[in-house]
């Protein structure tokens, strides 16, 4: 019953058994260990286990693992660089109190680093948009969307 | 205070972890764990004929089921109702599985434990429960008149019944004073379920250890020192066997405060029957219809006052939806019928209330916890009589003000811990000019007959509410500074996020003198710290944080004296400085902490070159005492507790501008501004966010959440789908003020501020839709077709009254 797929998972290979009905989700949390993707509501609302899926941020509660053999995934573990040091998104989050819990962070940290790759320096709207299908049920978002510009003031700075 | 750490901005500790993908929640944990998941009723009220598992018994991987009957005779009987009250005449818990009658959506009825948790669920779905269905009861009106019985032995379905009565000053009742006064105004509102909603549910995870005999549980728990020993006590097991764990917790706002769960003792006890570890994690739908929801209540106000709306009496009648059973005992009503006075001498007041049963599912603390329905009324109330009086409402609310100088202020009741409701310290006066200030209050008129001119409708709202907060009985700390000069701080509350490992770590690094990064904090791991009680009512920061400073202050109380001794110098002559006790105007003549606690702890046997110090043949011992003298204890660690005299009273105002749409009635908060006083603030970025998060909770209560039963008791939107929490692009930005009048019950001077954002947000909006409208809004939350068809009803009454 179960299928052999290959998923490059944060620039490592990673060869896993799944059924044809696993998550994507409970794919990397349980069989790959990455425990860093969240799952909040298993019905495509929150947006806490937002991936990226060849760079594009997708639900992995409504994917099923099957569907992506052979691509690319990239989860909160694989935002920062490779010497451990944290990408300029998640530096803005800490620096602005983007989080509290934290539990929906790594969905937000993988929609804003593909929204800000697309979009280097978006205008309060344009992030407003760009984060209208996460919840966070801490913030009240005002931080958050701080973090967000201030992650792209870093970015220019840096680059 | 000997370093700046109290009171700054400091980047919390927290956050590389959780922006890494390193926080452990609990479905992080246990890997390898067998999976439950539970059969629940799918009827509001039925009585269970006979539970079929046959079908089930052959999914792959299939370890257990287990229904009620296969409990032990402790975990058979009812779940304990935590807060007994006198007036709580027919309190009532639910099983952990269902025996005999189920009475709400969701019950669970049959726990299976599978090898993951699809296996677990497809076992679930073949196992056939035979109801026999009961009529429900829903609705909390409906409830307190109908001949249906939630509970058999629950007449009228009234769980509890309370009277509280403040007389005026010349003796007055209430009911004679609204009689006697100038003007009277009867009037009812209305206020609907939301929820607390985190974005991590509930879940537990067990591991048995069968050779040591010890029992290791993590759950998402706003209170792991109560959930130990109501496994103890469950289990029948010793409580040093038992340690109960609340790992990093993605949000609580008070539904994870309620314990033991129904899984936090089947869990346990399932893993020590099978040997084996077992893992739940509630899912969303779980979340909608086996926890907790919170708001709904009816109530009916009347009030006397007089020309200047100085309100001489107010009568105000609950009745309160506490839905199947009643855990946390009537902590919300209470809490409700006591805030309700908020920042005002009301001159005689009498609340009454009931709490009703219902087959939904029950009501417990949600952020605010029974607060926002208090304010929702009193301010109400004000902004009633300032229309009847045609008086601006800020006047009506400032002529019924405490005055700064009538602290302490007894209120004449008693609160949800038992004791007196007295206000500690305020300034509300200053509070209402500040935030008049923050919006522009005065200049408001202009601006809204310039948008009308512009055939735009704005409004400006206004609520002040008054929060007890940092109630008891008590919290503790302990505080070690090991041999590598490091500080390790424990406490037992718990966290969900608040940053408790960040304002603890500030508190104990200045108190102590040492560097914020040589402290690490440690909170809800029973291992660590027995003693606590839990995270609710805004106490972490005033509880723990007080015992942690009381803990700090005899650490370096200890420090000192052994630092003095081996600088020959006077305790009172020393002073810690970035980790160093020094001697008072003698540069140079110092002594690292980290060599004290070496000191602090006489050895025999050396492991490093710095223990070597403290050991027998070192130094130049005084033979008349002993190493360790009488009354000391070795190490330099020390615990202490603080336990207030009563609750610490935080206050706030906040004011708003909504725009609603003339043609849509589509509802827009343009600004939203926060007056906030909650005493020292520890660390002002830390509660500016939970301000900022407890306001949108409160726009989200006030514009689009709530529960919708229909008339069988059937949630009708367990979803994110249908439950409309808000996204960024709900919320307004919140502009923000603060101001310090510290609290004179605790050392720190500090009060509580981690529900504060939320309590006055629905009467706020109200006032400032019912401003742009120039119709009463008596009902919340409200939604554009809800106040479309208001403006039909009253456009309606009007063509009919011409």
């Amino acid at each position: 019953m179960n299928i052999a797929i290959t998923l490059t998972v944060n620039g490592v290979v990673r060869q896993v058994e799944v059924p044809g009905r696993r998550l994507l989700s409970d794919c990397l949390r349980h069989d790959l260990g990455l425990t860093g993707t969240h799952v909040g509501c298993e019905h495509g609302v929150c947006g806490c286990c937002t991936v990226l899926l060849d760079g594009e941020p997708v639900r992995s509660c409504l994917t099923f693992a099957v569907t992506v053999d052979g691509h690319d995934i990239t989860t909160v573990e694989g935002l920062a660089a490779p010497g451990g040091a944290m990408s300029p998104v998640q530096r803005a989050f800490a620096e602005c109190h983007g989080l509290q819990c934290g539990f929906c962070t790594p969905g937000f940290l993988c929609t804003v680093t593909a929204l800000l790759r697309d979009n280097p320096a978006p205008s309060e709207e344009e992030v407003l948009e760009g984060i209208s299908g996460n919840l966070c049920r801490c913030t009240g978002y005002q931080n958050i969307v701080k973090s967000v510009h201030r992650a792209a003031e870093i970015m220019a700075e840096e680059s | 205070m000997t370093t700046k750490l109290f009171g700054e901005p400091v980047r919390r500790r927290e956050d590389p972890r959780l922006l890494t993908g390193q926080g452990r929640y609990l479905d992080d944990l246990g890997g390898d764990a067998l999976a439950a998941a539970f059969v629940r009723s799918p009827h509001a009220h039925a009585r269970i004929r006979d539970i079929d598992v046959s079908a089930a018994i052959d999914v792959d991987g299939l370890v257990a089921i287990y229904t009620w009957e296969d409990l032990p005779a402790l975990l058979a009987q009812p779940l304990p109702l935590l807060i007994p009250h006198p007036a709580l005449t027919h309190g009532r818990t639910a099983h952990p599985l269902a025996r005999d009658v189920v009475r709400h959506v969701g019950e669970p009825v049959v726990m299976v434990v599978a090898r993951d948790r699809y296996l677990a669920e497809d076992a679930c779905a073949l196992i056939r429960v035979d109801y026999e269905i009961l009529k429900p009861v829903v609705g909390v009106e409906e409830a307190a008149q109908s001949a249906q019985l939630v509970h058999d032995d629950v007449p009228g379905n009234v769980g509890a019944h309370l009277v509280q009565e403040v007389p005026s000053a010349a003796g007055l009742g209430a009911r004679e004073a609204i009689d006697a006064a100038p003007h009277t105004l009867a009037f009812r509102l209305d206020i609907e379920r939301s929820a607390s909603m985190p974005l991590e549910g509930r879940g537990v995870y067990a591991r048995w250890d069968a050779d040591d005999r010890s029992l290791r549980v993590y759950t998402s728990t706003q209170t792991s020192t109560s959930v130990r020993m109501a496994i103890a006590a469950k289990l029948g097991l010793p409580l040093p066997k038992v340690e109960v764990i609340a790992p990093d917790v993605g949000g609580g706002f008070g539904v994870k405060i309620v314990h033991p769960w129904p899984e936090e003792v089947l869990v346990p006890w399932a893993a020590i029957l099978l040997g084996r570890e077992i893992k739940w994690a509630e899912d969303r739908r779980e979340h909608f219809v086996s926890s907790a929801h919170e708001r709904a209540q009816v109530q009916s106000v009347r009030v006397g006052f007089d020309d200047d709306g100085r309100v001489l009496g107010l009568e105000v009648n609950i009745l309160h939806d506490h839905g199947a059973y009643t855990p946390y005992g009537i902590i919300v009503p209470i809490i409700t019928s006591t805030q309700l006075l908020g920042p005002y001498k009301i001159g005689a007041y009498r609340v009454e209330f009931s709490s009703i049963y219902t087959n939904t599912v029950q009501v417990t603390p949600y952020r605010g916890a029974g607060r926002p329905q208090a304010v929702f009324c009193m301010e109400r109330t004000m902004d009633h009589i300032a229309a009847h009086l045609g008086a601006d409402r800020t006047a009506v609310r400032e002529v019924n003000f405490i005055r700064p100088d009538e602290f302490p202020y007894d209120q004449g009741l008693i609160f949800q811990d038992g004791r007196p409701l007295i206000y500690d310290s305020g300034d509300y006066p200053e509070s209402l000019r500040m935030l008049k200030e923050l919006i522009g209050w005065d200049s408001f008129p202009e601006a809204k007959a310039r948008a009308a001119a512009e055939g735009r409708r704005i409004g400006i709202g206004i609520g002040c509410y008054v929060e007890g907060t940092g109630v008891g009985p008590y919290e503790g700390g302990h505080v070690q500074i090991t041999s590598d000069g490091r500080v390790h701080v424990s406490t037992g509350l718990t966290s969900q996020g608040q940053g408790h490992e960040t304002v603890f770590a500030q508190i104990a690094a200045a108190e102590l003198g040492v560097p914020l990064e040589r402290v690490s904090v440690v909170t809800g791991d029973t291992r660590r710290f027995g003693y606590a009680v839990g995270t609710f009512a805004s106490r972490a920061a005033v509880m723990s944080g007080n015992a942690i400073a009381l803990a700090c202050r005899k650490v370096k109380e200890k420090a000192l004296r052994i630092a003095a001794d081996a600088l020959e110098a006077a305790p009172g002559d020393l002073e810690i400085v970035d980790g160093e006790v020094r001697v008072l105007g003698a540069p140079g003549a110092s002594i690292p902490l980290a060599t004290v606690a070496v000191l602090s702890n006489p050895l025999r046997y050396a492991f490093d070159e710095e223990a070597a110090r403290a050991t027998q043949f070192a130094g130049t011992p005084a033979f008349d005492r002993p190493p360790v003298e009488e009354g000391q204890e070795p190490g330099l660690e020390g615990r202490d507790y603080y336990s207030p005299l009563r609750s610490t009273f935080a206050s706030g105002m906040h004011a708003a501008i909504v725009e609603t749409d003339p043609l849509t009635a589509e509802i827009r908060i343009l600004r939203y501004a926060v007056v906030h006083d909650c005493g020292n603030l520890i660390n002002p970025m830390i509660v500016e966010g939970q301000i900022h998060g407890g306001v949108a909770q409160g726009v989200g209560g006030a514009l689009y959440e709530r529960m919708v039963y229909d008339e069988h008791g059937q949630l009708l939107n367990a979803s994110f789908m249908d439950f409309l929490m808000p996204y960024a692009t709900e919320i307004p930005l919140v502009e923000t003020a603060h101001l310090q009048t510290p609290s004179p019950l605790n050392p720190l001077g500090i009060k509580g501020a981690g529900e504060a954002g939320v309590i006055p947000v629905s009467a706020v909006i109200a006032s400032a839709i019912e401003d742009a409208e120039g119709i009463g809004i008596d009902r919340m939350p409200i939604s554009p077709s809800e106040l479309f068809d208001l403006r039909r009803a009253a456009t309606g009454r009007s063509t009919s009254e011409t």
